[in-house]
């Protein structure tokens, strides 16, 4: 454990490692997704509710999963950051926090359009699209905050301790807008209602969630594989790196 | 300094000595001192009051003076204004002395900053969250807020607005190092809000239609709880990345 | 216990610039070390990692001979630093100032100990009026007060002499050699050429490396 964290201390053991591991999570990504797709997407049976229409969870489950998934990493990577002040975790966090707006916005964007043929409109305040937009105002806090420093160090740790408090909050935002939506539209249709689904509806839901979540990992991988670049640059490996390659 | 030549060599030696206690002490001085200072600049506690009472006049006339409909609309708006009001205030809560440079010398303290930083906190709550929810019901009254939920609306705005303080206190110690940090701390603080806004608009109505004011009341003392645990510990964390900034 | 401050091969990265690299300080009791270097050279920042502010940066720091993790209160209650900001507040009057430093201090009650530090510094007379009012070197001087106030061994002074006139220049100068020679030790940047004497000694930052020397 210790042996992996003194490592993690070196981007250059990180961008070694991690161009060994970027194609599979390329290539286990393009599988997933394209099985999923099709499958989902002209296999699985019709919903008897709501028609073809439902297969707009295809995209819209996933991207609200990573959308989630990637706040937490966010204060992980943070917390990783501040305690053991390993880079790694800062430059991940600064790549991540990009790709989780546009997750969720890509979450609340496919719920809207799901919204005309269910509920004959654009927005309905639906308990999850609330908790997602909220999410959406928190990446977007701790995306300026890390802009709005001119120190990088400052900035990084700034944004950890921002990730930090916000996802200690989102399950109380999640509780109370949950809450809130009771109190206000008892016993409305909700789009993604725990129904049970059968087998050939959520199998390539599940397939959709693997191959969103590689997808992520792979292009993380590579962004930060970037930011190591233009974090290094003056490190004599780079400039070695840079030499190779001309 | 007066010449005090020939008093070059000292008969006191100045020795090395352990810590005392005193954390009563500091934490009280602290916060005599900031209340001291906010009372000596009276605009800085009215303004939000101020703020508040304009915001609540602007709503009848931008919707409708109609008493029915205000009356159903009361209890979000004006929890909506106390909690605008008083973010408004936030912005200058650490402001002022990491200009001048006290915020340096209160992180030197050997004292916790957290300790600290939770005497300013509740400075600002008594100068900005209690004056508000003592207000509230007066402004209630122009928006035809039904009788007998007055007295929740200021308990569940007190009780609230300690809150609000603390999580903003967080964002306002993460943006004092910034030159324009008051609409960023807006945008930091206000989703983190909701959950607060929620169960404290959600008393007031609760009162309205007869149902479940101790639970919203009990949510809100829970929350703020939380908020007193985990908020000064991430203020001080946080003041300590703003001073490096 | 005695009054020993050390940094064992001590870096600071400040956004991929190296301050300072393998910095060793060794500072006892009856110095005055003052830290040297053009601007941008890292003063400030040396002077707020030694005076725990920073805990940003490589290398090891011992107060007393324990490392400062673990001694990190003891340290900060025998430390004064005086920043580039005074850190007076300007609505307050001079002695209120000093009273809650005196309170953060933990030292109770002693309204005459504020009374006497003004009076050294030359504020007589001016105890009760707002800071705001005073001059900027008079504002310094309320800060200088706590010198006097507040018997701490270690002082990290951060351009002390900003702002204070020529005979005020000269009598904090000799404050500083007063306190290294009862057994104190100062820690100081200034860009005012101090008189040399026995307890001076120079650490010089800038160009990466170290040049300890008299």
């Amino acid at each position: 454990m210790w042996a992996f964290i003194n490592k993690l201390r070196s981007p250059k053991w990180f961008y070694a490692i991690s161009a060994r591991l970027l194609p599979w999570f390329w290539a286990a990504a393009l599988i997933l997704i394209v099985t999923g797709a099709i499958w989902g997407l002209l296999f699985a049976p019709a919903d008897y509710q709501q028609g073809n229409s439902f297969r707009i969870i295809y995209v819209h489950v996933p991207a609200a999963f990573l959308a989630q998934s990637i706040f937490v990493s966010l204060a992980v990577t943070g917390l990783v950051f501040m305690v053991w002040k390993i880079k790694i975790a800062d430059m991940a966090a600064t790549v991540m926090a990009p790709l989780g707006a546009a997750m969720t916005f890509i979450a609340l964007f496919s719920g809207a359009v799901w919204g005309v043929p269910t509920w004959g409109t654009w927005w309905m305040w639906d308990a999850r699209l609330t908790s997602m937009l909220i999410l959406l105002f928190l990446y977007l806090g701790v995306i300026a905050l890390r802009g709005a420093f001119t120190s990088r160090d400052s900035a990084s740790r700034a944004a950890s301790v921002l990730a930090m408090v916000g996802v200690i909050n989102i399950p109380i935002i999640k509780y109370s807008v949950d809450w809130w939506y009771t109190l206000h539209q008892p016993a409305t249709f909700t789009v993604t209602g725990r129904a049970a689904m059968p087998m050939e509806m959520w199998l390539p839901l599940l397939i959709m969630v693997l191959g969103f979540y590689s997808f992520f990992i792979a292009l993380t991988l590579m962004r930060t594989r970037s930011e190591i670049l233009r974090r290094e640059a003056s490190k004599r490996w780079v400039r070695e790196l840079a030499a190779e390659a001309k | 300094m007066p010449a005090t030549d020939g008093a070059l060599t000292k008969e006191v030696r100045v020795a090395c000595e352990e810590p005392r206690g005193g954390l009563a002490v500091a934490v009280w001085a602290t916060l005599k001192r900031d209340l001291m200072l906010l009372l000596r600049r009276r605009s800085e506690v009215l303004n939000p009051l101020v703020f508040f009472a304009i915001v609540i006049t602007l709503f009848p006339i931008g919707i409708s003076p109609d008493p029915a409909l205000l009356a159903a609309i009361a209890p979000g708006l004006l929890w909506v204004a106390a909690l605008l009001a008083a973010l408004l205030s936030l912005d200058s809560l650490f402001r002022a002395d990491y200009d001048d440079g006290s915020l340096e010398q209160l992180l030197l303290t050997p004292q916790p900053l957290a300790l600290l930083a939770l005497a300013k906190v509740a400075v600002h709550w008594l100068l900005t969250g209690l004056p508000l929810a003592l207000m509230a019901p007066v402004l209630g009254l122009m928006l035809a807020l039904p009788a007998g939920s007055y007295l929740v609306l200021a308990a569940s705005l007190a009780l609230g607005s300690a809150s609000l303080s603390l999580i903003g206190a967080i964002g306002a110690a993460l943006t004092v190092g910034l030159s324009r940090g008051g609409v960023l701390l807006s945008l930091l603080v206000l989703p983190l809000y909701i959950p607060v806004l929620i169960f404290g608009a959600g008393a007031v109505q609760a009162t309205i239609f007869g149902d479940g004011v101790l639970a919203h009341l009990a949510i809100l003392g829970a929350l703020l709880a939380l908020a007193l645990i985990f908020a000064p510990l991430a203020i001080a964390a946080s003041l300590r990345i703003s001073i490096n900034g | 216990m005695s009054l020993r401050l050390q940094g064992q091969n001590l870096a600071c990265e400040r956004d991929d610039r190296w301050l300072f690299q393998g910095l060793n300080l060794d500072i006892q009791a009856g110095e005055i070390v003052r830290v040297e270097g053009p601007n941008g050279s890292g003063k400030t920042t040396l002077l707020k990692i030694l005076s725990g502010q920073l805990a940003d940066y490589e290398g090891e720091l011992f107060w007393d001979g324990r490392p400062m993790r673990e001694a990190r209160e003891v340290f900060l209650s025998n430390l004064l630093y005086l920043g580039h900001a005074p850190g007076v507040k300007a609505a307050l009057t001079p002695l209120e100032n000093l009273a809650w430093y005196q309170a953060l201090a933990g030292q109770r009650g002693g309204e005459a100990a504020c009374f006497s530090a003004l009076e050294e510094v030359g504020l007589a007379g001016f105890e009760d009026v707002p800071a705001g009012q005073l001059s900027a070197g008079q504002q310094r001087r309320v800060a200088l007060a706590r010198l006097v106030l507040a018997p701490r061994p270690l002082w990290v002074l951060d351009e002390p002499f900003t702002a204070i006139d020529r005979d005020g220049v000269a009598a904090l100068e000799r404050r500083l050699i007063e306190h290294a020679r009862a057994g104190g030790c100062v820690l100081v940047t200034t860009h005012h050429e101090l008189t040399p004497c026995a307890e001076l000694r120079r650490i010089r930052l800038g160009g990466g490396g170290l040049d300890a020397g008299n």
